[in-house]
């Protein structure tokens, strides 16, 4: 399965409740304010360590550059729109809006 | 070959009246309702809220759609679940919830079944479309 997640982890609890959620072998994106989670030293840290133990976590190039994302929590992946369709053409996607 | 029947789930995570996500939400469900589809429905996070009974709406200067609720197994919507944690974070129990119909035989209420946040997980993961609101 696929999980998007557009909201900042310091605006609601939205990317926590998709790690609750998640399974393991899944995938997490970030998009939108969802990628502000990515950026390194940040304080959800825990709860990024706690999705990469069960499913790859991506966040959206577009979007982080936009957001001036450059320092990333080691272990997120980096992926483009190109990437994001084909995600969504080989998963089931929930939105976690 | 008769196409295999869509599982499609519906999301809730906001709470009811302060945007239209979960009246729009159950409009949507009762529209899907009339298609040839596995249906299901799972109350998360504030979501939870949307099926708490004995929402007054009448000061708001807006019709409520807590009795609409009342229909979904009249729809034959049946499979509408609550996860516990989101529940017990908000402090309600399952008595606080709305009732979705009556038993056909026994004509006793039904209400939603309040769920592990594992087996909604594992209902996620059999669906065919996910849509959330």
């Amino acid at each position: 399965m696929l999980h998007t997640v557009n909201k900042s982890p310091f605006q609601n609890t939205t990317l926590e409740s998709c790690v609750r959620f998640a399974r393991s072998g899944d995938v997490i994106l970030l998009i939108e304010d969802g990628v502000l989670a990515a950026q390194a030293g940040n304080a959800k840290i825990a709860l990024l360590e706690e999705a990469m133990q069960k499913c790859e976590v991506l966040a959206l190039s577009a979007d982080l550059k936009a957001r001036a994302v450059t320092e990333l929590v080691p272990g997120i992946k980096i992926t483009d729109y190109n990437g994001f369709v084909d995600l969504v053409e080989k998963n089931t996607t929930h939105s976690w809006l | 070959m008769a196409e295999e029947i869509k599982k499609i789930m519906f999301t809730v995570r906001k709470a009811p009246h302060g945007t239209i996500y979960v009246y729009e939400g159950l409009e949507v469900k009762l529209i899907m309702a009339a298609y040839d589809a596995d249906i299901s429905v799972v109350f998360m996070d504030d979501g939870v809220f949307a099926v708490k009974k004995g929402q007054n709406t009448k000061e708001l200067g807006i019709k409520g759609f807590e009795a609409t609720y009342g229909a979904l197994v009249d729809y034959e919507i049946t499979k509408v679940f609550v996860d516990r944690q989101s529940m017990e974070e908000r402090g309600m129990t399952e008595d606080d919830l709305v009732v979705i119909g009556e038993d056909e035989d026994t004509e006793e209420p039904i209400k939603p079944q309040v769920v592990e946040s594992d087996a909604i997980a594992a209902m996620m993961a059999e669906q065919h479309n996910i849509l959330a609101f």
